[in-house]
């Protein structure tokens, strides 16, 4: 399905003191900028098992909370994130192609989507905190509660949670509540939500002061921008952002069980 | 592994590749096909395999975009290298979960 | 400047009056050296920067050994105890031996080993600099005011709930050095990758830039975990969102998986660059190619696999599922073998070869005996029967000192004394040098041996007071510990001594093998001139090694003194260093 350029008529670019070939330049940005993604993917990868292994202790609590989300505001962010990605794509593209008044509308085009985001999760949020669902002493959950002990919890064998007694264990403090626990399991759900989503929405803002920056950069014609490397790296980043929503979206909003 | 490659001093202006408006465009269409596949299959309920579906989907997804997006799929060794390793290196991390798997093998009292 | 000749000991003997232009000279104002973007001098500005705080967590651990002299000692206050070991601990872990020899010699070395001009992200690596100084200040200053009691390791529930010290600011500072760790990491992996001299393919590298790549890898890979670990620590610090805190269905031990995800690679990091260096003084010093060079590169590549595999272990005795803990003690074992392997070839590599004993030389020896007790000992904790005995004790302390110290110290002395005259210009003299590596090497024992005791009859780590029966090993420790400290402050003297005083470093002073001995001392703005093309294997001294059995000196350039310590007789006839009597002590 390819109908690659394969002269395309690029624009000239710049080699820096340490280098000897432009091919080696490129390489080399590209490559640096996927090792920083590999640390990124490592980053998020950390929540990924924290969310995994809670879920996997706490099914039920956590398909309870999980419900409380609203999957088509998720929806609606994820489309959103997946057409700013294709924007960005032909953004890279174009500046490639030395078309600069395409780049600029496709970049322009993808920090909006990008607010646009912002926008939708601020709604989300903010519903979210008037229902009390931030975690901290304020934590609320009004829907009943099961007050039934979770299967599989691994609660028989450490000190983790304080399930339901299990044998060897006659006695409780007195102050030990299931009502409690089972409160504090969902205020889990929700520490993981609002650390993995803020974290990803905190990406987007800097993926927006990157991208407003070069958009301003290539508007006011700034050598810095000649070269198609900045936005084609700026590009990549945004990319990973998306990639990372992708997996975000099914298993936190989707996905309740395992 | 590739060898160093400034040996030959060329002329600057290496080979850039780019690719089609209609490959990106039927990308984005395949990223929403799937995005509406995700959804609609979670709401069925499957059981275990929810999930499985869920992270199926979401690799083929990734692939789509590191590949075609990204670009990956016309850069160097090197990068498909890098781009490969970091979700490599994921599943040393979830390796974690083999002590969550088999806390439960071993019945203890509560508080050992 | 003229161009320069890449042929080694062709210009340059001792006893010059003044330096030619080099990276030192070049210019002097201060924003020459803060903005620079030149990886030589970054490398020295972190040099500096981690001596600093070598300083600060030395002090902290004077602090430490002052109060076990006494089983109920009274000098601090218990608080101020935990405040001490912590601040040790995570000063000299993530401010001290994370950064040390990668960013000071890696960044001098690598790209002049490779014959690059600089590192493929010069400025990258200056940011590098800036964040390790914005986190190295900010948690001095955490300390300083108010201080931290959670240990290095930050163990959660205490870290997040209990502890009433300045935990989210230390945090935040381990948590920026972090990012500039990674930074370093991004930039040797493409420099190494990418910015080769035409020739050098991967298996002439020279094994330092191996280790280098090796210890890159796990930055890159371990130390984004550990950050935004420590990052949810500070939010349940902040905003009292529950991750891992068992009070709301939190676990703890998530923590300490994720935490030693990094933390046992992290021993890697500080270990790895010092095997680096053992390889390059060995070879040089023995005038032979390293015994089985494929062997440690692969070792190298190994250890840095291998190592993101066992993290398990230093969570035998907590919860973790005893069947998690068999795999990782198995696991554990197997790491032994790749440094087994390192240690058994350098010392096939001094068999027979044509030994000089210099400084660098003594401080490698010391290096393989330190370390091999080290990794040794490792093995008793790895086993996990022992380790419920021996873990939490002082056993625990000797262990990891004989690799942190006496591994991975005493290789960067080795790489110091061994690169100072490239990286100064000045040479240091070398009989003090060898009387520090002696008194370091006597008094690193008698500070961490009597440990193993002490762990082993069941002294608690980590606790201010002890039974009174315990007092005798604790007093050999606190002496020895002054012991050591002389033997590290006698260097900090005579290298500083030597900036003023030194005589003259010659290119190439031990008439070692590698492009950073074939360009000037110091080294030009631009490393080379004409980008070299390499045509030879990394330690090929066998033409060195032949002459010197046949009586002929002529490749070591290093001012008369130097040979002097050898019984060979010398044919070179350089001028005598004006400071020859100053060496002699
Ligand atoms: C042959 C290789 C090694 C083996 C088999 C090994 C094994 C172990 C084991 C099993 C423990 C856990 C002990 C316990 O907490 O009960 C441990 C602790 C430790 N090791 Fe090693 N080790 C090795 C090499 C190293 C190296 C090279 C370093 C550093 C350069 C190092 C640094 C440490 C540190 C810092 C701790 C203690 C961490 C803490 O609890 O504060 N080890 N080692
Ligand atoms: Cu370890």
């Amino acid at each position: 399905m390819s109908l690659e350029l394969q002269h395309p008529a690029v624009a000239p670019q710049r080699l820096s003191h340490q280098f000897e070939q432009i091919d080696q330049q490129n390489d080399s940005y590209i490559v640096g900028m996927w090792t920083f993604l590999v640390t990124e993917i490592m980053f998020f990868g950390a929540l990924f098992v924290a969310l995994t292994v809670y879920r996997s202790v706490y099914p039920d609590a956590f398909e309870q909370a999980h419900n409380a989300l609203n999957v088509w505001l998720g929806l609606t962010n994820t489309f959103i994130l997946l057409t700013s990605s294709f924007t960005a794509a032909m953004a890279v593209r174009s500046k490639m192609l030395g078309q600069r008044a395409l780049t600029l509308v496709f970049l322009g085009f993808t920090i909006l989507c990008a607010f646009g985001f912002l926008g939708v999760k601020y709604v989300e949020y903010s519903a979210e905190f008037r229902e009390h669902h931030f975690p901290g002493p304020n934590f609320q959950w009004s829907q009943t509660v099961s007050s039934a002990p979770a299967q599989g919890d691994l609660a028989a064998n450490s000190q983790v949670a304080l399930g339901a007694p299990k044998v060897g264990v006659n006695e409780f403090p007195a102050s030990y509540q299931p009502q409690q626990l089972e409160l504090h399991k969902r205020e889990l759900f929700f520490s993981l939500y609002f650390v993995m989503t803020g974290l990803h929405a905190f990406h987007v803002i800097i993926g927006i002061c990157t991208l407003s920056t070069l958009w301003l950069l290539i508007y006011f014609k700034h050598p810095v921008v000649d070269d198609y490397m900045p936005v084609e790296l700026a590009g990549l980043y945004w990319h990973f952002v998306d990639i990372v929503w992708i997996f975000l979206y099914p298993l936190v909003y989707l996905i309740g069980k395992q | 592994m590739e060898e160093p490659n400034h040996n030959n001093h060329e002329a600057a202006g290496g080979h850039h590749h780019v690719t089609s408006i209609g490959t990106y465009a039927a990308t984005y269409v395949a990223l929403l096909v799937l995005l509406v596949l995700t959804f609609a299959v979670s709401r069925v309920d499957l059981g275990a395999f929810n999930i499985v579906v869920a992270l199926g989907i979401s690799a083929v997804k990734t692939a789509l975009v590191v590949l075609i997006f990204m670009g990956v799929r016309h850069n160097s060794r090197l990068t498909w290298f890098w781009a490969s390793i970091g979700f490599v290196w994921l599943i040393l991390l979830f390796l974690t979960l083999g002590d969550y798997v088999t806390r439960q093998w071993v019945h203890l009292p509560l508080g050992w | 400047m003229s161009s320069i000749p890449l042929n080694p000991g062709a210009i340059g003997t001792g006893g010059r009056t003044r330096a030619r232009e080099n990276y030192l000279n070049i210019k002097h104002t201060v924003s020459s050296w803060l903005l620079t973007a030149d990886h030589k001098r970054i490398a020295v500005l972190y040099m500096i920067s981690i001596s600093v705080m070598f300083l600060f967590g030395g002090v902290a651990a004077a602090g430490i050994r002052i109060a076990l002299v006494r089983p109920h000692d009274t000098f601090f206050s218990s608080e101020t105890y935990n405040k001490l070991f912590s601040a040790h601990g995570i000063i000299m872990v993530f401010f001290f031996l994370v950064p040390s020899i990668p960013a000071t010699l890696g960044n001098f070395l690598l790209p002049i080993m490779i014959g690059a001009r600089d590192l493929a992200f010069p400025r990258l690596n200056l940011l590098s600099w800036y964040l390790y100084m914005f986190g190295a200040v900010l948690v001095m200053g955490a300390i300083m005011f108010g201080g931290i009691d959670t240990g290095w390791t930050f163990y959660e529930p205490y870290s997040s709930v209990y502890s009433n010290t300045n935990v989210v600011a230390v945090i935040v500072g381990v948590f920026i050095a972090g990012f500039s760790s990674i930074a370093t990491g991004i930039n040797f992996l493409v420099t190494v990758h990418k910015m080769r001299a035409p020739g050098l393919t991967w298996f002439r590298l020279p094994l330092f830039v191996w280790a280098m790549y090796a210890t890159s890898i796990i930055i890159v890979l371990g130390t984004p975990v550990v950050a935004i670990t420590l990052l949810m620590v500070v939010l349940e610090r902040v905003f009292g969102v529950c991750v891992f805190n068992p009070a709301c269905g939190g676990d703890p031990i998530l923590f300490e998986h994720l935490f030693w995800f990094y933390s046992h690679p992290a021993v890697y990091i500080m270990i790895l660059p010092s095997m680096g260096i053992i390889s390059e003084v060995i070879a040089c010093f023995a005038r032979k190619r390293i015994f089985g060079y494929e062997f440690v590169a692969f070792s190298s590549m190994a250890i840095a696999l291998l190592g993101f595999l066992v993290w398990g272990h230093h969570m035998f005795v907590t919860g973790e599922s005893m069947y998690s803990g068999m795999v990782f003690s198995l696991i554990t074992f197997l790491i032994a073998v790749p440094s087994a392997i390192k240690v058994f070839n350098w010392s096939a590599t001094l068999y027979k070869g044509n030994v000089w004993l210099t400084s660098p030389l003594i401080f490698a020896i010391g290096f393989i005996l330190l370390f091999t007790i080290g990794g040794l000992t490792g093995l008793f904790l790895a086993s996990l029967a022992v380790d419920v005995h021996l873990n939490m004790t002082y056993f625990v302390v000797a262990h990891f000192h004989y690799v942190m110290v006496g591994g991975a110290i005493f290789g960067y002395m080795a790489g110091l004394h061994f690169w100072w005259p490239k990286i100064t210009g000045r040479m240091y003299p070398e009989g003090w040098a060898m009387l520090s590596a002696f008194i370091m090497f006597i008094g690193f024992n008698l500070t961490f041996f009597p440990q193993f005791i002490l762990g082993f009859d069941g002294m608690p780590r980590r606790y201010h007071f002890y039974p009174p029966e315990f007092q005798m090993w604790n007093i050999l420790s606190s002496a020895g510990s002054s012991v050591l400290a002389v033997g590290m402050v006698i260097p900090g003297i005579y290298f500083l001594w030597s900036l003023k005083y030194g005589a003259f470093a010659p290119n190439n002073p031990w008439g070692a093998k590698g492009l950073e001995w074939t360009i000037q001392s110091p080294p030009p703005s631009h490393n080379f001139d004409t980008v070299p093309i390499v045509t030879e294997d990394a330690y090929a001294y066998e033409a060195i090694y032949a002459a010197e059995l046949a009586g002929d000196y002529s490749h070591v350039e290093a001012p008369i003194p130097y040979l002097s310590t050898t019984d060979k007789q010398v044919s070179v006839e350089s001028p005598a260093s004006p400071n020859s009597s100053e060496e002699r002590k």
